[in-house]
């Protein structure tokens, strides 16, 4: 399938007065408050400036001051679309400095978890991908089912949006019966959903007009920026750290990386990055019914640890792969309660600084639908 | 590769420069170099195609009580190894050199460690705040910071 | 001549025959507005599976009314850079110039508020008037946002009219009059005889009938582009240029752009009626029709028509500025243009 050029201009030569448009920080799509300075050509972008900082309410230094177990509130509040998979890797970063081995009942969930809430993310990446190119259908059916996603959580941590649910050595309370017929019954809906969307979406011709050969990124550029997730899988390189660099116990499950191929237009444009995310649901969905199936039924939700959590002295990196990306949590100790340094390496920190790369020479409504395809969330780009 | 022989690889060509390999499980390795060589280090990392270290994955300040530290997580895509490098600075002058230039990721990041610990990055093409509005004063994530009392007329602690 | 408006035959042709003619379709567009608001509203719920405003009035038919009340509340906010006197006077200009368009809309055979014989070109004339209002309150704003948005909706509006205008000219081609009644009443009958299906006529219009069904549909895309609703509303596209040129309007002046807007929909469906669906004839012959079955069905034909649009609006995504121009310029002006010269011809042999 190919699409149609629509300009065949070289717009780069025709010189006109430049404008300079201050997009946000209040903005219907800039996904949060990101500001960013656009100098226009006309209707083309020339330059893109952001600005970020605006949530900006330095983490690290709260974490200096708290103990590890009271840092895990503060980074659900990082990407506070998916909680879960910042837990994650937090948990796991401590729990090697104490060098700790949680129950398998308790992988288990978190595996779970974790890939139930990337669908969340990924059905909200899509929805405002979505709304970003102008269609506000597709927007409230991804909605709808991750409400019934967030109804599992609420039921099994009590929390909608922020749970500190995972904790260090295990989890704050087992879940609840019924748990494996809920998380199955979404699994189905999700699929079902996911089957409308690219009828009503994904394959739309304006869809495909408005996304395809728009914001193309280069694998090499996309390395060499940092990006990671989807926006590097969209670029076509094959690296998810649940396959690459298996932590938990990911290497147990059968599922694969999709990549961006260029269906409908160029390798790594912004079509290419939001079908990474569309497949990716069904390889989540793929790996939540594994996981329920070996899950076993009865055991602790919580290992034998200290009630005081004080981890040697040491460093530890650790990383794992959030819905956006690499997220790892740099964690120094010094042998107290409380950590020495917390740095959180957000994707979409470093995802956002690809932008001005990847949306010169685009017309203006271009670079909405390029920053939509980025997939960023501003409580995490400021921490 | 295995972190030693990476190690042996840079102990050869620069000499004094790379540290020793430090090792105390459950910590990562990690290899001390010094502030002068950084950049051709790093240099050598990532165009050496044994090496190959491709991918920036973090890139962080660290204030001790003595100093400041730098600590460069990379990581090779191709090869799937990794390796750390810390640089440590006095904090009287606390200046690294910068390698925006050979991974682009480092560039927020060192904009980061600017704005939150006061380390200069020399060579970086846009050495402002990233966080902490452009006229702030003081290094938040600095153990000595102290947080002003006001901002432009607003009171800060909350 | 037939005297078509009822008014003048009861009153006499006297100023207030003249008044109720003027009076009685801005009550039919304000009874009109409200029921498009709350079908928008209901419609977009329908399709979004969820159940639209439901806390005023029983299943919130009062919505509109409501909302009228808050935008007759709220403040009047002029920007301090914005040029007051052109900044005022936009909203009303767009809304003259759609409201005007009401004057040769023939509702049923005996009432047109005013009879002219040049109705279609008309219609088109002050339908162009609206342009003039959008640039001038995008860029009396003083919005970077607003002058990119009356600069986006001046190039589209004005691209749109030329297949728009193709397609009336075929039309009018085929009717041998630009009078809006005469065509109405030139497709009385079966609905085989609306322009849609070919016009009144003998098997020969079978080699016309793609072709009319063809205009049809670009008449439709085209008006659509040339009312600013979606997959075309890039000059108010909120994802990028927040609300285009009306993001500094509040208040009533907002409720002008925006009642002008339904007022450009009920225009379009009914150029569109008219001209291809018969008008206010009933599909079925004589049965069904005389004056006040005109109304209905007049009404119910571009109702239909309203709700088509409001259907694309919630389904599709919006399309660029650039791939709104291929469309205009190099698409749709060509098709237009064939057809325009295959129906010519069929005039000529037939």
């Amino acid at each position: 399938m190919t699409t149609t050029k629509f300009i065949d201009i070289d717009f780069s030569k025709i010189e006109s007065d430049r404008m300079r448009l201050n997009v946000g920080p209040q903005h219907p799509s800039t996904h949060g408050v990101l500001r960013l300075e656009v100098e226009l050509d006309g209707e083309v972008v020339t330059n893109v400036i952001p600005h970020i900082g605006y949530l900006h309410r330095c983490f690290e230094k709260i974490a200096e001051n708290m103990n590890y177990q009271q840092v895990i509130p503060y980074v659900d509040r990082m990407d506070y679309i998916s909680s879960m998979n910042n837990e994650l890797p937090y948990v796991m970063a401590v729990e090697k400095l104490l060098g700790i081995k949680v129950p398998e009942k308790v992988e288990y969930i978190r595996v779970i978890m974790a890939e139930l809430n990337r669908i969340a993310n990924h059905q909200i990446a899509v929805a405002t991908f979505g709304l970003d190119a102008g269609a506000f259908t597709p927007f409230l059916y991804l909605f709808r089912d991750r409400e019934y996603i967030l109804w599992i959580f609420e039921k099994a941590s009590g929390g909608r949006l922020l749970f500190n649910y995972f904790w260090v050595g295990g989890l704050a309370n087992d879940v609840y019966p019924t748990f494996k017929e809920d998380v199955l019954n979404i699994v189905k809906q999700v699929r079902k959903t996911n089957k409308e969307i690219e009828e009503l979406l994904i394959y739309n011709k304006i869809f495909i007009d408005r996304t395809a050969n728009i914001g193309v990124l280069p694998a090499d550029v996309a390395i060499n920026y940092g990006c990671s997730g989807p926006v590097l899988r969209g670029s076509g390189v094959k690296f998810d750290l649940r396959k690459d660099d298996p932590y938990s116990i990911y290497d147990r499950f059968d599922f694969d990386i999709p990549v961006g191929t260029g269906e409908v237009g160029t390798v790594g444009d912004c079509w290419d990055r939001n079908i990474v995310r569309m497949r990716e649901m069904e390889q989540s969905c793929r790996i939540i019914e594994q996981a329920v199936a070996q899950m076993p039924d009865s055991g602790d939700v919580q290992a034998a640890i200290p009630k005081k959590i004080r981890p040697p002295k040491g460093e530890v990196y650790f990383r794992a792969e959030n819905p956006k990306g690499e997220l790892g949590f740099y964690i120094i100790s010094d042998g107290k309660d409380k950590p020495y340094r917390v740095k959180g390496r957000a994707p979409s920190f470093v995802n956002l600084s690809v932008l001005p790369e990847i949306s010169k020479g685009y017309l203006f409504a271009d670079l909405i639908v390029i920053l939509g395809s980025i997939d960023i969330v501003l409580g995490e780009v400021d921490r | 590769m295995t972190y030693e022989e990476i190690h042996k690889i840079l102990k050869e060509k620069f000499g004094d420069s790379v540290g020793e390999l430090v090792n105390n499980p459950p910590s990562d390795p990690y290899v001390e170099v010094s502030a002068e060589k950084l950049f051709d280090i790093c240099l050598e990392l990532r165009d050496n195609p044994e090496l190959d270290f491709d991918y920036l994955m973090c890139l962080s300040g660290v204030d001790f009580p003595e100093n400041l530290q730098v600590v460069y997580h990379l990581y090779s895509m191709n090869k799937k190894h990794k390796f750390v490098l810390k640089v440590t600075v006095p904090k009287d002058n606390p200046k690294v050199p910068s390698i925006e230039r050979i991974w682009r990721s480092a560039d927020w990041h060192e904009r980061e460690a600017y704005d939150l610990f006061g380390i200069i990055f020399e060579g970086h093409h846009n050495l402002i705040r990233i966080f902490l509005p452009y006229d702030w004063e003081g290094h938040p994530l600095r153990k000595d910071y102290k947080e002003p009392e006001t901002y432009h007329g607003m009171r800060v602690p909350y | 001549m037939e005297v078509f408006n009822i008014f003048d035959k009861l009153l006499g042709e006297n100023i207030l025959s003249a008044l109720v003619s003027v009076i009685l379709p801005l009550i039919f567009l304000i009874i009109y507005a409200l029921i498009a608001i709350l079908g928008e509203l209901k419609i977009s719920a329908w399709i979004q599976e969820r159940l639209g405003p439901m806390r005023t009035g029983p299943y919130g038919i009062l919505q509109p009314l409501a909302e009228v009340v808050k935008l007759i509340q709220k403040e009047d906010i002029v920007p301090a850079g914005a040029n007051k006197l052109l900044f005022n006077l936009a909203p009303y200009i767009i809304f003259a110039g759609s409201f005007a368009g009401f004057a040769v809309i023939p509702f049923t055979a005996a009432f047109v508020p005013a009879e002219i014989n040049i109705g279609l070109f008309y219609v088109f004339a002050v339908g162009a008037f609206a342009v003039i209002g959008i640039v001038m309150g995008g860029w009396a704003s003083n919005n970077k946002y607003s002058l990119l948005g009356a600069m986006r909706s001046a190039s589209q509006m004005i691209s749109y009219e030329i297949p728009g205008a193709l397609v009336i000219l075929s039309a009018a081609v085929l009717a041998n009059s630009l009078d809006m009644q005469k065509i109405t009443a030139l497709q009385s009958g079966p609905f085989w005889n609306w322009f849609l299906f070919g016009g009144p006529g003998d098997w020969s219009k079978i080699w016309i009938l793609p072709f009319t069904v063809l205009l049809s549909l670009i008449y439709m895309v085209s008006s659509l582009a040339e009312t600013n609703r979606t997959p075309f509303d890039i000059p108010e596209g909120e994802s990028e240029l927040v609300a285009g040129y009306h993001t500094e309007y509040s208040g009533m002046k907002f409720a002008m752009f925006f009642f002008a807007e339904y007022s450009n929909m009920f225009i379009i469906a009914s150029i569109l009626a008219v001209v291809f669906l018969g008008g206010w004839n009933s599909p079925f012959g004589s049965f069904m029709s005389g004056f006040w079955w005109g109304i209905f069905w007049f009404i119910i034909k571009a109702m239909f028509i309203v709700f088509i649009q409001i259907w694309l609006r919630w389904t599709l995504p919006r399309v660029r500025v650039d791939q709104l121009m291929y469309l205009g310029w190099k698409v749709l002006l060509p098709f237009s243009l064939v057809c325009f010269i295959f129906i010519s011809l069929y005039r000529i042999v037939y």
